[in-house]
């Protein structure tokens, strides 16, 4: 079974990503700053991390650094989530190693065939 | 007595021997061997102050008047102590400036001002004409005494009508030698070496003549100077002559003293000798004691040959003028006779030599070229070589001023002593010093001052001296002079405006002087000088100061190609006229400007005064700077430049104000373009933080709608629970809509505030019940601190209320759960009331608390947990509370729980008895 870590400051937004990566056949587990992020990796790597950018503490962008400098934990595939709407934003999540870049408000979903295209479906 | 033909050969034969003299130093100068560059010889030169009239007219007043006759030498004599720095400095200007007369100097002081220099042309011309008059007077007079002389054995003289011939032969042979050494070539600096060297040895001679005269007389005719002043103190009608001060008075010899000593250096032949003349300055240092040496020895057998004559002769029988020949000749030594009518004669041609040079100068440069120059047709700016003309034009004034001078002899002068005519003119040449003496010591002296000082000067000169003397002489009625104008007393030209009392000279000076120095004054300081005027007052006034810049102005150190001078010029004043002006010059230097590559100094002086009349004299200056190879101007020569411009500073210094004023506007819309572009900046980030804001409770909103949307099989409490979501997060959107909207609206200015007076002990316990809901959800304690009664403060009551309403929640949210306590306080300060929020959270650490009232800027980084809210309600908080006039702010430590503050002003001044209740 695929899993996923969900990262948000918000607790609505976990909530409604927790409850449809849930649907979709994945483990979830929820983390709700960078460290509680990290400490979730460093207990077992997520095939998925739907990463919010604006966090207190650690930013989306240096967790997703972060995940990327670890070879450990190369599998993992990143899926930043932000408010932010610039194209500059956007192409600093790729560059930063993000897989996608999904912009707030979204479509749940598109949120969800975007992760199945990622890693497959979540029940085998 | 000497045989006619005798006078007559001697005459000519000392003539002949002056133009020999004179042409022996102009060769000898064109050899390049001067005979004049003497002190000894200037200061001889400088003797043609000593004229026939000192000669004859002396003894004449001497015979009158007593020793009368000497303040005109005690003038020059004081004066002589000036010379070291009044007559220096103007010797310094003329060489620096190659001025060439009286007239070029008053003009070019006063920004060479053509009027000017024709003023003092035709003024001199009008007060020399009677002066020349008296030498060819004296000459002829002592002429024909001389060939009378058989008349005198009767003890009587009978003036033989003939003598006005010979006036005009004498005026005829001093015109041909001044025409012939005055103007002999045209020259830059206007010196006559020729003709000083002829003048000072006419000083000598007729020095020569008068000692041996005195000699004679004192020695021979009488037995010595005991005998002399013997004879002469038992008589009662001559004792006097030397024991008394005159018939002028005091009063009358300090106006022949100042007169003098104005005449000695402003007569143009005076100026001519002394000025433009000079080889040396350094020879002014000993000229300055020299002359008045000479002039104590011309005039040390004046009062013994006076009182010598009026011994001999019965008063009315022999003119006193008249005693120089008339004692030798009654003394029947022939020969002594001719010596003293051979100084008299050397006398008289040297000043009129000197003269008619200095005012054919006058009259060519100062009035007939600038006209001629002005006449378009006759084209003369076109001709290359003016340098015929300009003779010509000399010769033609010498001329004329000689007829002038026969004329008025012929006409008028007759029948005035010629004491009289000599102070006439001297009264006359005083009203030049206010102008020159003014001008080279006062900066502020203008053109318009001088030329109102002058002509007042010379109106009252006029009005005082001369027409009273044409009425004496019986040209005008004579009741004008003795009751005024159509009988009108005050205007009596002796008693001007009452004035009684002094000699009548003393009058004329007194109230020339009045009028000259107080309308040069006067002018001056209501009128502005114009450029030029100001270079050259600086230039004049400072001339010591860059005494070694200014003679380095006629030279320029490296060289120029004559080329780039050419085209130089031709871009200022155009080909043609910058062809004719150098082929001009070259004609008058005979020079082939084809084979000219190299310019000298000369040219590069002259292409800048070329220059200096098109753009100034500064501009022209730093022009033929660009062009000199080779030269490395020197700071002090830039000094120069800059000193002499001070008009040209004057005006950068208004540009540089002007750039300055254009660089502060500039930096001052730098500024505001920085400023615009940090509320652009801030502008765009707000936007951008508040689309992030409004994004995220949308986010949740549209989840959990397309949650609800594609599981219509969720469980009613899933259902519930998601709804109250969305629901929730809607709440907070519009919430943020409103914060976003009333902060743009009182940024703006345009929110409707509704001030009334305001109850804020009430309005606190209305936001508590609002609150109160989220303080029991969070589990925290609040306490209220309320005085009973405080007078109303002066407010906005939904807006305070919305103040009150965010710190409590702010104060609630920050709270820990279950231990949070929050207090509600109020106090009544000075001038209103103090509402204060504190909490036990975990406090704002002091480097954010400045922060925390501006917008978006939430202190989430201090807590765990992201704070709830917008991030602008503080900032609509600190806007709001501003607007009533109060203020807000937070006072707090790391871990020690936050104190919200805020003061608003009363309503009005409370009352003292609400306030004790």
């Amino acid at each position: 079974m695929k899993s996923v870590l969900v990262v948000d400051d918000e607790p609505n937004i976990v909530l409604s990503l927790e409850f449809l990566m849930k649907q979709a056949g994945y483990e979830v587990r929820v983390a709700r700053d960078g460290d509680a992020a990290l400490a979730a990796f460093r207990d077992r790597a997520p095939d998925l991390v739907l990463l919010d950018v604006m966090m207190p503490g650690k930013s989306g962008y240096e967790l997703c650094q972060t995940i990327r400098a670890n070879p450990a934990w190369d599998r993992t595939k990143v899926v930043m989530l932000t408010a932010k709407i610039r194209e500059v934003e956007r192409e600093k999540g790729i560059a930063l190693g993000a897989d996608e870049y999904v912009t707030k408000p979204f479509s749940t979903r598109e949120l969800v065939d975007t992760v199945r295209r990622l890693v497959g479906d979540g029940d085998c | 007595m000497p045989a006619t033909s005798l006078v007559i050969a001697v005459a000519f034969g000392y003539l002949c021997l002056l133009f020999a003299i004179a042409y022996w130093a102009d060769k000898r100068s064109d050899a390049g061997r001067s005979v004049v560059s003497s002190p000894y010889v200037y200061a001889l030169s400088i003797a043609v102050y000593c004229t026939a009239w000192t000669f004859y007219g002396s003894v004449g007043q001497a015979a009158i008047g007593g020793i009368d006759f000497l303040p005109i030498y005690i003038g020059p004599t004081l004066v002589a102590i000036l010379w070291w720095h009044l007559t220096r400095k103007i010797l310094r200007i003329s060489k620096t400036d190659r001025i060439t007369s009286i007239a070029d100097f008053v003009a070019s002081r006063y920004g060479k001002s053509q009027l000017l220099g024709g003023f003092i042309t035709i003024a001199a011309v009008i007060v020399v004409t009677p002066y020349i008059a008296l030498q060819l007077k004296g000459v002829s007079a002592s002429f024909n005494l001389l060939l009378a002389a058989p008349a005198f054995h009767d003890g009587n003289f009978v003036q033989p009508s003939a003598f006005r011939d010979t006036a005009l032969w004498v005026a005829v042979l001093m015109a041909v030698f001044s025409m012939l050494y005055g103007t002999r070539h045209i020259d830059a600096t206007e010196r006559h070496e020729g003709m000083v060297a002829a003048i000072a040895f006419e000083s000598l001679v007729k020095l020569l003549a008068f000692l041996t005269v005195g000699v004679f007389v004192t020695f021979v005719v009488f037995g010595g100077v005991g005998d002399l002043f013997a004879q002469a103190a038992e008589r009662p009608d001559i004792a006097p002559l030397f024991t008394t001060v005159g018939t002028r008075g005091y009063g009358g010899w300090v106006t022949l003293v100042l007169l003098s000593m104005a005449a000695v250096l402003f007569l143009p032949r005076q100026f001519q000798v002394i000025v433009v003349e000079n080889v040396d300055e350094r020879h002014l240092a000993k000229a300055a004691w020299l002359f008045p040496l000479y002039l104590f020895a011309i005039n040390l057998f004046v009062l013994p040959i006076a009182i010598a004559g009026r011994l001999l002769f019965t008063p009315d029988a022999v003119e006193a003028d008249a005693f120089m020949l008339a004692i030798p000749l009654a003394a029947d030594a022939g020969v002594i006779a001719v010596v003293a009518f051979i100084g008299g004669l050397s006398a008289a041609t040297g000043m009129v030599i000197v003269e008619t040079i200095a005012l054919s100068t006058m009259v060519c440069n100062e009035l007939v070229m600038p006209i001629l120059l002005r006449l378009a047709w006759l084209r003369l700016a076109e001709r290359g070589d003016l340098t015929r003309l300009l003779i010509a034009i000399r010769r033609g004034s010498i001329v004329m001023l000689m007829s002038l001078g026969y004329l008025y002899f012929y006409f008028i002068g007759g029948s005035y002593a010629l004491v009289s005519i000599g102070l006439l003119s001297f009264a006359a040449v005083a009203q030049f010093a206010p102008a020159i003496v003014g001008g080279i010591y006062w900066k502020g002296g203008t053109r318009s001052g001088a030329l109102a000082g002058l002509a007042g000067g010379f109106l009252v000169w006029l009005y005082t001296l001369l027409l009273p003397s044409l009425a004496r002489s019986g040209w005008l009625p004579i009741e004008f002079v003795d009751e005024g104008p159509w009988g009108i007393a005050l205007l009596k030209p002796y008693a001007l405006f009452g004035l009684a009392g002094l000699d009548n000279l003393s009058h004329a000076l007194f109230w020339s002087m009045v009028a000259n120095i107080g309308l040069y004054l006067g002018v001056s300081l209501v009128t502005r000088q114009s450029a030029i005027e100001r270079i050259q007052a600086t230039r004049f006034v400072e001339v010591f100061q860059h005494a070694q810049a200014g003679s380095r102005a006629q030279l320029w150190p490296g060289s120029a190609s004559y080329h780039d001078l050419y085209e130089l010029v031709a871009r200022f004043i155009g080909k043609r006229r910058a062809e004719q002006s150098f082929a001009a010059y070259a004609a008058s230097r005979n020079l082939a400007l084809g084979k000219l590559s190299h310019a000298d100094a000369d040219l590069m002086h002259y292409t800048e005064r070329l220059l200096a009349g098109a753009i100034g004299a500064a501009s022209a200056r730093v022009m033929v700077a660009s062009v000199v190879k080779g030269k490395n101007v020197g700071i002090d020569e830039v000094l120069q430049i800059l000193d002499e411009a001070s008009q040209v500073i004057e005006y950068s210094r208004q540009l540089e104000q002007k750039s300055r004023e254009l660089e502060a506007a500039s930096s001052e819309l730098r500024a505001a373009n920085i400023r615009l572009r940090e509320i652009d900046r801030l502008k765009d980030e707000f936007i951008t933080t508040v689309t992030h804001e409004l994004r995220t409770p949308l986010t949740s909103i549209r989840s959990f709608s397309e949650i609800l949307f594609d599981n219509p099989g969720l469980s009613v409490e899933r259902r519930r629970e998601f709804l109250d979501i969305i629901i929730k997060e809607s709440e907070r959107l519009t919430r943020l809509i409103n914060q976003v909207l009333d902060l743009a609206r009182i940024e703006a200015g345009r929110f409707d505030w509704q001030m009334e007076a305001v109850d804020l002990p009430a309005l606190a316990r209305e936001a508590v019940l609002a609150t109160s809901q989220l303080f029991k959800d969070r589990e925290v304690a609040l306490e209220l601190d309320l005085p009973r009664e405080l007078p109303p403060v002066h407010a906005d009551r939904d807006q305070l209320m919305q103040v009150v309403i965010n710190l409590l929640s702010n104060a609630s949210k920050f709270s820990p759960r279950g231990t949070g306590r929050v207090t509600v306080r109020m106090i009544a300060v000075p001038g209103g009331v103090e509402t204060r929020v504190s909490d036990n959270g975990p406090g704002i650490a002091r480097e954010n608390q400045a922060f925390v009232f501006e917008k978006f800027r939430q202190v989430s980084d201090a807590v765990s947990g992201k704070p709830q809210g917008s991030g602008l309600g503080l900032a609509i908080c600190r806007r709001i509370v501003e607007h009533f006039g109060g203020r807000i702010w937070v006072e707090s430590e790391l871990g020690k729980g936050a104190v919200f503050a805020f003061f608003v002003p009363f309503a009005e001044a409370p009352a003292p008895a609400v306030a004790t209740v």
